[in-house]
C-alpha cells in the first residue's frame, strides 16, 4: 500500500493550502511530482492514492498523469536519459547519441536496463538549443554530448550508484 | 448583414461565426470539432478559410472559420487555393493513423470523415509508418467503443461531460497517442450515452445494439416517427430491413429534441422485433381457429353487435386509435384506461395549461430558460430529455449573461466557460428524493408531496403577498421561499416544472400558482407538466371519464362487450379493479402488440401495430400533435394499426358490408369537427393524398440495394414495392428528391454529406428550425387572460409521518421505466429491480435493513413483498415502489398504505 510519509503528507497539505477552498483539484500536478520523487513512478495505486489525498476521481488523475510526459507511468532506472531529439539537436547529432546509447546499454527509448540503472527516453526541445546536442539526467541538463562524454556519465553514474549501496 | 462568399453576395443573420455562415446558406464546408449544439472551439483546424480586408485585398489571411464571427461587408473565400490546400493537408494528417477500414466499420456510409475526406480531396496516403493502435474498452451494452479510427476531434467528451454533464468518459495522454474512453471498461453512466454514436465523427462510438442486426444507412427503409417511451415527445427516426427495426436515430425538431435523444428512446425500439409480439389474432375458447379474415369477422359480429360495448382507451396508443374506439362504442362507452386518479392530475395540467395565464413551454424554451424550478417531477427519470435541458438552462445562462458584458459570442465554447467559470443559472428542484439534477441546483429540498406543494405555495405567497390569509408555513419554508422567490421575479424567462409522477394535485396547483404570478408584464413564464405515456395528453384531452366508471356502466347481469386498446389496465389500475371489471363482461377483445397481463384475458386478441407497422398522431407534454409513420410494410401478416381494426369493427357493428378504406386523415378531420379541443390537428400533415409536383416521398435512400432480389429467398420475381395508402411517403426508392417538408423527413441526406450531419441541409440555419417551420401542431393555444384564478385555497395541511401509514409513490428509472422499452434486452440488463424503497428513517422506524422483505398491504388488497432498498437523499414517511418496468404492476399511488416486516 503506498503511502506518503508524515512529512510529505504535511508537504501535500502545505501545497493544497495555496489554492481556494474546494479548489484542491489544482493541486495535482505538484502532488504528482512529489508522488513520483517518493516512489520512483506513477503506478495506479499511487495515482488512485492522489485522487483520494484530493478528494477527486482517479479518473481525473489518470487524465492529467498520461497527458504529461514528465510523469514515468511504468517504473524507470536509477537515472533517467532524457535525449532531446528537436532540430537544433538533431542536426548537431542527436540521432548518433540516441544510438550511441542504445548500443551501449542494450535497450531501446523507452526502455530500462536489466539492473535498473539506466532508463533511455527521447524527449522534445528542452530549450537549451545553443548547447546541442544535449540530454536531461534528472535535474541536471548535459550537454554538447559525444560518444566520450556519453562514456564518462554513464561511468560516473555507475561510480555514484556503487558508493552509495 | 451582407457578407461576400467568393464573390457571392449573401445575407446572413449577426452574431453567427462564418462557419455557421456558409453552411446556413447551404455552402460545403468541412468541420469536425464545431457542434451545432456545443459551439466552436477551433481544435480540428479543418474548417479553414480566407478573409480579405476589402475588395481589393487579393492575398488576405487564412482564418478558421468556427472561430470568427461574421461582420458587415466581409469578403471570404472558401474556394481559395491555399484554403483548399490546407484543408486538404489537415485531413492528411487525420488519416495518418486511421485505420482505413471502412468495409468493416459499422459508421461506413454515414461516415462524416468519409465525407469530409471527399470534400477535401485527400486521396493519397503518403505517411509510410506504422500506425498507431489502441485497446478497446468494453462500455456496456448499447455503445461499441473502436479507438483507433479515433481523430481527436474531442467532441465526444466535450458532448458527454460538458453537454450531458457525464463524469466516467475522459480523455487520456497527449499527442498522437490520445484515448478517449472510462478509466477501466464498464458500462457509460450516463443515460444520455447512445448519443455519442451521432455525435462522433466517425466509427470510434457506435449504437451496439444496431451491430446485433447491422445495416447500412442506405440500405434502411426509414420513416419520420415519435418516440413511444415518455411523454415528452422526441422526434425519431426508425430504420427497418427485412421487416425488423434496426435502429433509431435522431430526427431534428428545433422546438423538441433538438439534436439529441436519450438512451431509452435510442434504444428501446427492440420491442418491435421482440418474440413477445402478437403477430396473429388470437381466439380463445373457440373450436377451430379463425383462419380468414371472413371467419374473424363473422366470429367478431356477434361480439360488437351487443348492445352494450365499453371502449377502454389507452394512453400509449395513437389519437386516431383512441377516436376510432370512441366512434366504435360511442362518446357515452368510452373510458380513459386509467386510474380515476391519474385522469384527475391530467385534467389539473391541461386546465391550468389551457387557463390562459401561463404558457406552455416547449423543450426548446426550457433550455433557454434563466431560471428553472421543478417541484414533486422527478424529470431525470421520467422525462430524461427535459431534464437535459434543464441542465443547458442552468449551464449556459450565466455564459450567456456574461458574454453580453465582454462581447465574447456564445458560440465561442471555451472561451466562455473560462468566462463563466462554475456560476450557474438558477435551478431549485423540490422532490421527494434526490436526482442527479439536484448536483446543478442552487436549491435542493426533499419532502412529502403535501409539502413539496406547501413549499411550492409559499414560494407563489411570496411572489403576490397578501394573497393567501393566515398561512402558517414554518420560519424555514418562508426563507426558503423567499430565496426562490427572489430569484424567480429576477429571471426574464423562467419556467416552472412540475408532473403528475407525484399523485399530489396540489403539487401541480401551487406550480401553477407560481407560474401564473411570474406571468407577468416584460416575463415570459413557461409552465410544464410531465404525463406518464406518450400519448397520455392526447388521451386527456379528449376528455372522457376513467376507468373506474366503466365498471358502473355495466349493470349487474346486464350483457357487455369490451373492448380494450392497447393497454395493460394492470399496469395503471389495481388487479381488483381489473378483474371485477372483466370478470363483468361477456366478452373481451383486446388490441395490442405485446403479450402482457390484459390479453391473456382477451377472448379476442387482435395483433395491433406498433409506431413502425403503423401511422398515427401523438399529443406530447407540451400539447403538441405529432405524425408518426409506418416504416416496417405488414403486407403478409395479420398485424393492422388499431384504427383500423376498430374501423373493420364498426362497419360490421353498423352492418355495412363492404365500407370505404379509411384513411388516418379522415379520423382526423372527423375529430375536429367533433371535438373542438383539437381545433387545428388536421393540420399535423397533409393528407394521404398530397403529393410534390405529383411525386411521393421515398422512405428508401436513392442507393438502396437489393431491391430486386430482397425475397429472393421465397421467390425470384421482383416483388411489388408495398403500397401505403395512409400517408404520402412511399415505400419506394423513387420519388421526390429535395428536401421535403419538415414533418415528412424519413432520413438527412445531401449530396457529399451522407452522416447525419446533413441536417443542417434541412434547416434554416445550424441550431434553428427546419425549412418551413419545425413539425407538430401546438393544440393548446396561448389565451391572453389577465386575471388568473389561483389555487390558494388548497393549501394542504403539513405531512404527518406515521408508523403504520406510508405514503406509497412511484419509482422511475431513467432506462428501465417503460413499458415497451423494457422488451429491449440492453435495456432490461440495466434496469434496476423491484425495490420498497424507503429512508434509513424510515427503515429504522419499521425496524428493517437492506435486503429484508417488505409487506405492502393497502386497505385489502395485498401488494406481495418487495425487498428493502435504503436510499439516503429521500424524505421519510414515504415508500417508493419502482414503476414502469417490467413486472410492476399498478397500485393506488398515493394513497397511504401498510408496511409489515416479513419474518
Amino acid at each position: 500500500m503506498t503511502k506518503f510519509s508524515d512529512e510529505k503528507l504535511a508537504k501535500v497539505q502545505e501545497i493544497i493550502a495555496r489554492y481556494p477552498d474546494g479548489k484542491q483539484k489544482s493541486a495535482l500536478l505538484p502532488v504528482l511530482h512529489l508522488a513520483q520523487e517518493e516512489f520512483g513512478w506513477l503506478s495506479s495505486d499511487t495515482m488512485d492514492y492522489v485522487a483520494s489525498l484530493l478528494s477527486i476521481e482517479p479518473i481525473e488523475v489518470y487524465e492529467v498523469a498520461t497527458f504529461y510526459s514528465m510523469y514515468n507511468l511504468q517504473p524507470v532506472g536509477r537515472y533517467t536519459f532524457e535525449v532531446c531529439q528537436t532540430g537544433p539537436c538533431m542536426i548537431k547529432g542527436s540521432d548518433d547519441i540516441i544510438s550511441y546509447i542504445e548500443q551501449k546499454l542494450n535497450i531501446k527509448p523507452g526502455q530500462t536496463t536489466e539492473d535498473g540503472m539506466f532508463t533511455l527516453k527521447t524527449v522534445e526541445c528542452l530549450g537549451a538549443c545553443g548547447y546541442a546536442p544535449m540530454m536531461q539526467m534528472g535535474k541536471f541538463y548535459k550537454e554538447h554530448l559525444t560518444k566520450e562524454k556519453v562514456d564518462a556519465i554513464i561511468d560516473e553514474c555507475r561510480k555514484t550508484a556503487a558508493a552509495n549501496n | 448583414m451582407v457578407i461576400h462568399i467568393d464573390n457571392k453576395e449573401y445575407n446572413i443573420k449577426s452574431g453567427k461565426n462564418l462557419l455557421e455562415a456558409c453552411l446556413s446558406v447551404g455552402l460545403d464546408l468541412p468541420y469536425f470539432c464545431w457542434h451545432p449544439a456545443m459551439g466552436s472551439v477551433g481544435a480540428c483546424r479543418q474548417c479553414a478559410v480566407k478573409v480579405y480586408k476589402d475588395e481589393n485585398d487579393t492575398k488576405g489571411r487564412l482564418v478558421m472559420s468556427c472561430m470568427e464571427g461574421v461582420k458587415d461587408g466581409l469578403y471570404l473565400s472558401i474556394e481559395d487555393k491555399t484554403a483548399k490546400e490546407f484543408r486538404e493537408q489537415v485531413i492528411e494528417w487525420l488519416m495518418t493513423n486511421h485505420p482505413h477500414d471502412c468495409p468493416v466499420c459499422d459508421e461506413g456510409g454515414a461516415c462524416h470523415l468519409q465525407d469530409m475526406t471527399v470534400m477535401t480531396g485527400h486521396d493519397y496516403r503518403r505517411f509510410k509508418y506504422k500506425k498507431r493502435t489502441y485497446t478497446n474498452q468494453y462500455l456496456g451494452p448499447l455503445i461499441h467503443h473502436e479507438m483507433n479510427r479515433c481523430i481527436q476531434c474531442y467532441r465526444c467528451v466535450r458532448y458527454y461531460r460538458d453537454y450531458a454533464g457525464g463524469d466516467d468518459l475522459n480523455v487520456f495522454a497527449a499527442h498522437n497517442h490520445v484515448y478517449f474512453g472510462r478509466e477501466k471498461d464498464g458500462v457509460l453512466q450516463s443515460p444520455f450515452s447512445g448519443n455519442l454514436s451521432e455525435v462522433c465523427p466517425t466509427g470510434v462510438f457506435t449504437d451496439k445494439t444496431l451491430k446485433e442486426h447491422y445495416t447500412r444507412k442506405w440500405d434502411l427503409t426509414m420513416s419520420p416517427s415519435v418516440c413511444n417511451h415518455c411523454s415528452v415527445g422526441c422526434n425519431t427516426i426508425a430504420a427497418e430491413r427485412y421487416g425488423e427495426l434496426r435502429c433509431i436515430l435522431n430526427r431534428y425538431n428545433g422546438d423538441v429534441n433538438g439534436y439529441f435523444l436519450c438512451d431509452r428512446g435510442r434504444f428501446g425500439y427492440e420491442f418491435v422485433n421482440s418474440e413477445n409480439r402478437i403477430k396473429r389474432v388470437i381466439i380463445r375458447n373457440r373450436a377451430g381457429e379463425a383462419s380468414t379474415e371472413e371467419e374473424l369477422m363473422q366470429h367478431l359480429q356477434p361480439l360488437v353487435s351487443m348492445s352494450k360495448i365499453i371502449g377502454i382507451g389507452s394512453p400509449r396508443a395513437s389519437l386516431e386509435s383512441n377516436f376510432a374506439l370512441m366512434q366504435l362504442v360511442g362518446k357515452q362507452n368510452f373510458y380513459q384506461g386509467i386510474s380515476e386518479d391519474e385522469a384527475h392530475l391530467n385534467r389539473v395540467c391541461i386546465d391550468v395549461l389551457q387557463s390562459g395565464s401561463v404558457h406552455s413551454a416547449s423543450l426548446k424554451e426550457i433550455e433557454q430558460a434563466d431560471a428553472v424550478l421543478v417541484v414533486g417531477e422527478d424529470i431525470w427519470n421520467t422525462a430524461p430529455m427535459m431534464a437535459l435541458a434543464v441542465r443547458q438552462a442552468v449551464v449556459k445562462t450565466a455564459g450567456a449573461e456574461a458574454s453580453q458584458h465582454v462581447q465574447i459570442p456564445v458560440w465561442l465554447d471555451s472561451a466562455i466557460k473560462e468566462l463563466a467559470q462554475e456560476d450557474k443559472g438558477f435551478l431549485a428542484v423540490l422532490n421527494v428524493s434526490a436526482s442527479p439534477l439536484d448536483e446543478l441546483a442552487t436549491h435542493a429540498w426533499h419532502a412529502t408531496p403535501d409539502d413539496l406543494s406547501r413549499a411550492a405555495f409559499a414560494i407563489a405567497a411570496y411572489l403576490q403577498p397578501g394573497k393567501l390569509q393566515a398561512d402558517n408555513f414554518s420560519e424555514e419554508l418562508t426563507n426558503q421561499a423567499k430565496a426562490i422567490g427572489e430569484a424567480l421575479k429576477q429571471a426574464k424567462n423562467p419556467v416552472i416544472i412540475t408532473g403528475v409522477s407525484s399523485y399530489n394535485d396540489n403539487v401541480i396547483k401551487a406550480a401553477f400558482d407560481i407560474a401564473a404570478s411570474l406571468n407577468t408584464a416584460g416575463r415570459k413564464t413557461g409552465m410544464a407538466c410531465v404525463m406518464t405515456e406518450c400519448n397520455s395528453m392526447g388521451l386527456a384531452l379528449m376528455d372522457a371519464p376513467a376507468f373506474n366508471h366503466a365498471m358502473d356502466s355495466v349493470r349487474p347481469n346486464g350483457h357487455a362487450t369490451a373492448v380494450i386498446l392497447e393497454n395493460d389496465l394492470y399496469r395503471h389500475l389495481t388487479p381488483n379493479l381489473v378483474d371485477n371489471f372483466l370478470n363483468k363482461c361477456d366478452h373481451i377483445i383486446v388490441l395490442d402488440s405485446l403479450h402482457n397481463s390484459t390479453t391473456e384475458k382477451a377472448s379476442v386478441l387482435l395483433p395491433a401495430a406498433t409506431f413502425a407497422e403503423g401511422d398515427g398522431t401523438l399529443v406530447n407534454n407540451e400539447g403538441r400533435a405529432q405524425r408518426f409513420f409506418q416504416v416496417i410494410p405488414n403486407a403478409d401478416t395479420q398485424v393492422k394499426e388499431s384504427w383500423q381494426w376498430l374501423w373493420k369493427m364498426q362497419m360490421l357493428r353498423s352492418q355495412k358490408v363492404n365500407g370505404h378504406v379509411l384513411h388516418p386523415d379522415e379520423l382526423l378531420q372527423k375529430m375536429e369537427t367533433d371535438m373542438p379541443q383539437f381545433k387545428g390537428i388536421t393540420s399535423v400533415s397533409p393528407g394521404h393524398d398530397y403529393t410534390i409536383h405529383g411525386e411521393r416521398i421515398p422512405r428508401e435512400p436513392h442507393r438502396y440495394s437489393g431491391r430486386t432480389a430482397i425475397q429472393a429467398n421465397k421467390n425470384v420475381s421482383e416483388p411489388k414495392p408495398f403500397y401505403d395508402g395512409d400517408s404520402p411517403l412511399s415505400f419506394t426508392m423513387e420519388g421526390f428528391k429535395g428536401v421535403p417538408p419538415s414533418w415528412a423527413v424519413p432520413f438527412f441526406w445531401a449530396p457529399g454529406w451522407n452522416s447525419v450531419q446533413s441536417v443542417a441541409k434541412y434547416q434554416d440555419e445550424p441550431n434553428g428550425s427546419l425549412k418551413g417551420g419545425n413539425p407538430g401542431v401546438r393544440l393548446l393555444q396561448d389565451k391572453k387572460k389577465e386575471n388568473a384564478d389561483l389555487f390558494f385555497k388548497d393549501v394542504p395541511e403539513q405531512f404527518v409521518i406515521t408508523k403504520d401509514k406510508w405514503l406509497l409513490l412511484p419509482k422511475f428509472h431513467v432506462l428501465g421505466s417503460g413499458e415497451l422499452s423494457g422488451y429491449t434486452k440492453a435495456l432490461e440488463v440495466l434496469s434496476p429491480e423491484l425495490f420498497a424503497i424507503i429512508s434509513p428513517k424510515s427503515a429504522e422506524a419499521l425496524n428493517v435493513k437492506e435486503g429484508d422483505m417488505l409487506q405492502l398491504t393497502d386497505a385489502g388488497i395485498a401488494y406481495g413483498s418487495l425487498p428493502v432498498k435504503v436510499l439516503d437523499n429521500m424524505c421519510d414517511g414515504v415508500v417508493f415502489v419502482n414503476a414502469g418496468s417490467r413486472g410492476t404492476v399498478g397500485m393506488n399511488w398515493g394513497t397511504r398504505i401498510n408496511l409489515a416486516k416479513v419474518n
